[in-house]
């Protein structure tokens, strides 16, 4: 039988806000233990939970980002259940009413366009954390994270393979980074995915059971947990077995997904509205706002850089895969001031090379858009040549200065005097005879031979169009 | 001085007729000598209440003295006050100190009031005898043997054995109200919102209310002014401009139209109770009031709706005290789910446990709808029963409570009959409108109050409808024997 896997996601994302959802402790990360539970983190009797106004903005920006409607009225409710790092016995979420209603995520697998519904994005507090080591048979609570205001963005079950769930992951990441809601610190826990997986028979329109593993906290794991689930879900099913529907977890170690509980023991969480919170209410002039101050998104970016630029659809999408490479690129072509394409050449391939393979951000590179632009004007005005740019950007990268300081101290410089290049070419001319007279017989080969020897006595320094023109000229 | 009003009060310590440290250390001494069988108050801290009275005083000797500086506050023991144990009748918080101050509380210090100690109370505010306090039951001061109502019993008692000249109290379901009427007290549940609900450990946020208890209404007004603002801490609380609550306090009755609802004069009622009430409207009417009988029609839902809601509530607020960060843990358990059972077990009294059982059925998947959905829908349709009175009349009065302060004991082994106890108060809350109790007579030599119920923000214009009242009868000023 052929099978069809049915993936859905469900994502926290850890909104950068300097203090907590409901209160004003701050939400800095690697803080001592419980040096940031406030009495509102250790819920304390008597403490009232107060609305981050900052965390409601953050919410409405991922709204409008995703072409989402905006709860006009929303409302948070309580989540009953006992757990020592969850402080007040609940947890404080929104569930019938959340602040982001339906949206959507385009994405890119391989040459294919997906669009990815978003269900929901609602408004919730993190909890604390066990800490099981260090106490001999006991466990100790940090509550510093108790209280961190996350949005949780939950999609359809539109995805079909692990690529696609990947690739919706890297693009929200990307985009909860671009819009500044979120620092995309995985290691840290900023962005967790929970996914759900099920599986069905091709052409069947019923959905499989679905397992949901819990906590993915990297897209390789993520995309080998998929794998593995899915392959686990086929073989129990053609193996006549049944699917129960349960939460897992991935082990790195093994690359293989276990059953955490299944969901029949779950709790019920015995949802209500939160008495302490009034109904959260977003006007037209608070969504206004928070649109005027909203950047360009990726989308229209990449229009954009088509349009403006003549850049390729592929080029434009590139260059918009962060916010980061895009302003990296504008900087760089607005002091090029030359061919956008060169630019684009240059920052897909030399610098993401070379970032890539330190591990940097394009915000940390040692090559600046401005210092990238100058060695580029290099290029077009026939200083130096394309190889040789290479060269100098080497050095660059290296922190050997400007890249003119760098062509005139290795005399990197391109030979464009014609009087010269003439002169190497009647020397090559007279040392290769044998070439010539092979070329004179028809042997186009001979010619890039030819062409090769004066690059050579040139040190490459000569200009190859001018090399070209006169060899030609003169064996004519 | 022990009878006297917080103005007579305030005189005596601006004439320097007595210092603030006197007149707590008088207080004290009472508290002394007569709290050991009242039991008014759980925890009594003279070297804390007399540094803030020398504090007082010195602002007082710098003539920057304000309505309430100086005077002693009891504080019933639902409000956090800093470095003091902070019970709310648990044995649950029997170890806690609270490390901050609840909103009530800082008003006061910042009033300069003194803070007299913090007094009994039924257990997490459940109950209406303050008979459910892990600390003991309280005695009435009009009979011994009686309860003073509750859940704030211990500052009713306080106030009414004069161990306190005005104490604060909080109202779910009448709890200001019916102990005020058991024993002859002036009490006043404000508008909800309109006290910050910060620092009050919670019972059923949606319904909780903090509000003064005192001898008379000019008291209580004094007391609001203290007590009532916005607190941006307090997600519910409400965003008003500061007023005077002893504006209205002279404002002539004349015209005033009373509405009687016909279900607060039915079955349930008791004679003696109804006379008196009857009595004091009778009074209104030669004050110039008139009088207009309405209806409530679903007050008898009232009770029933409040007991699946505020349990709800509870059930909840009730999580936090899980013996992990504070309050009682359990001293030998097993695993994690055997401490949370044996320290919760151990913590609450059989009312609190009824109440969270209660509440944590009717949120239970499959009953959701049928309790807590429903319970809300009917709490719209009794604030619009409120809504359609308030166009044919100014304030709604009736009995407080259905009858006198009962015996101890009377109603311990029979919930419903002590859950009927708040008949004529809980709709009140349900619908958040202001309500207030005073002194209407006695019955049977117990007191017997008076029920005013407002319109919302309408606390002014009642405390001056009860002000009129007591400036032509006495119940207000008399004190129960014994106490000497």
């Amino acid at each position: 039988m052929q099978w069809e896997v049915v993936i859905g996601l469900e994502t926290h994302v850890q909104l950068q806000t300097r203090t907590k959802i409901f209160s004003g402790a701050s939400t800095a990360f690697g803080a001592a233990p419980n040096t940031q539970a406030d009495a509102v983190s250790i819920a304390l009797p008597g403490v009232l939970p107060v609305l981050n106004k900052e965390a409601v903005r953050c919410a409405i920006r991922f709204g409008l980002a995703i072409d989402a409607e905006i709860g006009r009225r929303s409302v948070f409710a309580r989540k009953n259940y006992f757990y020592p790092d969850l402080p007040k016995g609940y947890q404080i979420s929104q569930y019938e009413l959340p602040v982001v209603g339906r949206g959507h995520l385009n994405i890119l697998v391989g040459d294919a366009e997906k669009t990815v519904r978003i269900t929901r994005a609602h408004l919730e507090e993190d909890a604390g954390k066990s800490v099981h080591e260090d106490f001999h048979g006991m466990s100790g609570i940090d509550l510093n994270r108790a209280g961190t205001p996350l949005l949780e963005i939950v999609t359809e079950p539109d995805m079909r393979s692990a690529a696609e769930a990947v690739a919706y992951a890297r693009k929200l990441h990307e985009l909860v980074q671009w819009i500044g809601i979120c620092d995309g610190n995985m290691q840290e826990g900023s962005f967790r995915c929970d996914v759900n997986v099920s599986v069905r028979p091709v052409g069947s329109d019923k959905l499989g059971t679905r397992r949901e593993i819990k906590n993915l906290n990297s897209f390789r794991f993520m995309q080998q947990a998929i794998e593995y689930e899915t392959r686990w879900q086929i073989e129990t099913l053609e193996d006549g077995g049944k699917i129960q529907q349960a939460t897992v977890l991935f082990d790195p170690d093994t690359g293989e997904t276990r059953a955490m509980r299944s969901k029949e023991e779950a709790n019920d969480y015995r949802y209500f509205p939160d008495p302490d919170l009034l109904p959260l209410v977003i006007s037209e002039a608070d969504i206004e706002a928070v649109k005027a101050a909203l950047p360009e998104l990726p989308e229209a970016m990449q229009a954009r850089f088509q349009s403006q630029y003549g850049l390729p659809a592929y080029d434009a999408g590139i260059l918009t895969g962060s916010r980061g490479m895009a302003d990296y690129f504008v900087a760089a072509v607005a002091a090029f001031g030359g061919e956008a394409k060169l630019v684009a050449n240059w920052v897909m391939g030399s610098v993401a090379a070379k970032l890539n393979e330190a591990g940097l951000d394009v915000a940390a590179s040692p090559v600046s858009p401005a210092q990238l632009a100058a060695l580029l004007k290099r290029i077009a005005d026939n200083t130096i040549s394309g190889k040789m740019a290479k060269e100098v950007f080497e050095a660059m990268w290296a922190g050997e200065g400007e890249a003119d300081a760098i062509i005139e101290k290795r005399g990197l410089k391109q030979v464009s005097d014609a009087g010269a290049i003439e002169k190497i070419v009647d020397e090559v001319l007279a040392a290769n005879a044998a070439m010539v007279a092979e070329y004179k017989a028809g042997k186009e080969k001979a010619f890039n031979g030819l062409v090769g020897q004066c690059m050579k006595a040139s040190k490459g320094q000569a200009n190859p169009a001018q090399v070209n023109e006169i060899l030609k000229k003169k064996l004519a | 001085m022990i009878n006297a009003s917080l103005k007579e009060l305030a005189g005596a310590l601006a004439g320097k007729q007595i210092s603030s440290v006197e007149l707590t250390q008088l207080f004290l001494d009472r508290i002394a000598r007569f709290n050991p069988e009242i039991n008014a108050y759980i925890t009594v801290d003279a070297e804390k209440s007399l540094a803030q009275a020398r504090a007082a005083d010195a602002l007082i000797a710098a003539g920057k003295a304000g309505a309430l500086t100086g005077i002693p506050i009891a504080q019933k023991d639902i409000f956090c006050a800093k470095g003091w144990r902070t019970t709310c009748g648990s044995k649950m918080l029997g170890n806690f100190t609270a490390p901050y101050n609840a909103h009530i509380v800082s008003q006061f210090d910042a009033a300069g009031a003194v803070n007299l100690g913090k007094t009994n109370m039924d257990e997490f505010a459940m109950g209406s005898s303050n008979e459910t306090s892990y600390f003991g039951k309280v005695q009435n001061p009009w009979d011994r043997a009686r309860v003073p109502g509750g859940s704030s019993g211990g500052s009713a008692a306080a106030v009414a054995a004069r161990l306190a000249p005005a104490a604060t109290g909080t109202d779910t379901g009448g709890s200001i109200r019916q102990p005020a009427s058991l024993c002859g007290l002036s009490g006043l549940k404000p508008t909800y919102g309109v006290c910050s609900r910060y620092g009050m450990i919670a019972f059923a946020s949606s319904l909780d209310q903090a509000g003064p208890m005192a001898k008379s209404a000019e008291d209580l007004a004094l007391m609001m002014n203290v007590m009532a603002g916005f607190d941006e801490r307090d997600s519910t609380s409400l965003q008003r401009d500061k007023e005077d609550y002893a504006r209205d306090l002279n404002q002539p009755l004349k015209g005033l139209r009373i509405g009687l609802p016909r279900e607060y004069f039915a079955e349930g009622l008791d004679a003696g109770v109804a006379r008196v009430v009857q009595e004091a409207i009778d009074q209104y009417r030669k004050l110039g009031a008139e009088t207009v009988e309405i209806s409530l029609p679903n007050n008898a839902l009232a009770i029933p709706v409040y007991y699946v809601l505020a349990p709800a509530e509870a059930s909840s607020n009730l999580s936090r005290y899980d013996g992990v960060r504070y309050g009682h843990r359990a001293s030998e358990y097993g695993d994690l789910l055997d401490m949370y059972c044996k320290s919760r077990a151990e913590g609450f009294g059989a009312e609190v446990k009824r109440r969270i059982m209660i509440g944590t059925y009717v949120l239970s998947a499959g009953y959701y709808d049928a309790y807590y959905l429903k319970a809300q829908q009917i709490r719209r349709l009794i604030a619009q029963d409120f809504e359609q009175a308030f166009r044919r009349c100014d304030v709604i009065m009736g009995p407080a409570a259905p009858g006198t302060a009962f015996k101890a004991g009377e109603k311990t082994d029979d919930p419903v009959a002590m859950y009927l106890e708040d008949l004529y108060t809980i709709a009140v809350n349900l619908a958040g409108l202001p309500g207030m109790s005073i002194p209407a007579g006695f019955s049977n030599g117990l007191p017997v109050g008076l029920q005013i119920i407002g319109n919302y923000f309408s606390e002014a214009r009642m405390l001056g409808v009860g002000h009129q009242f007591q400036q032509v009868t006495d119940w207000h000023v008399q004190m129960p024997k014994g106490i000497e």
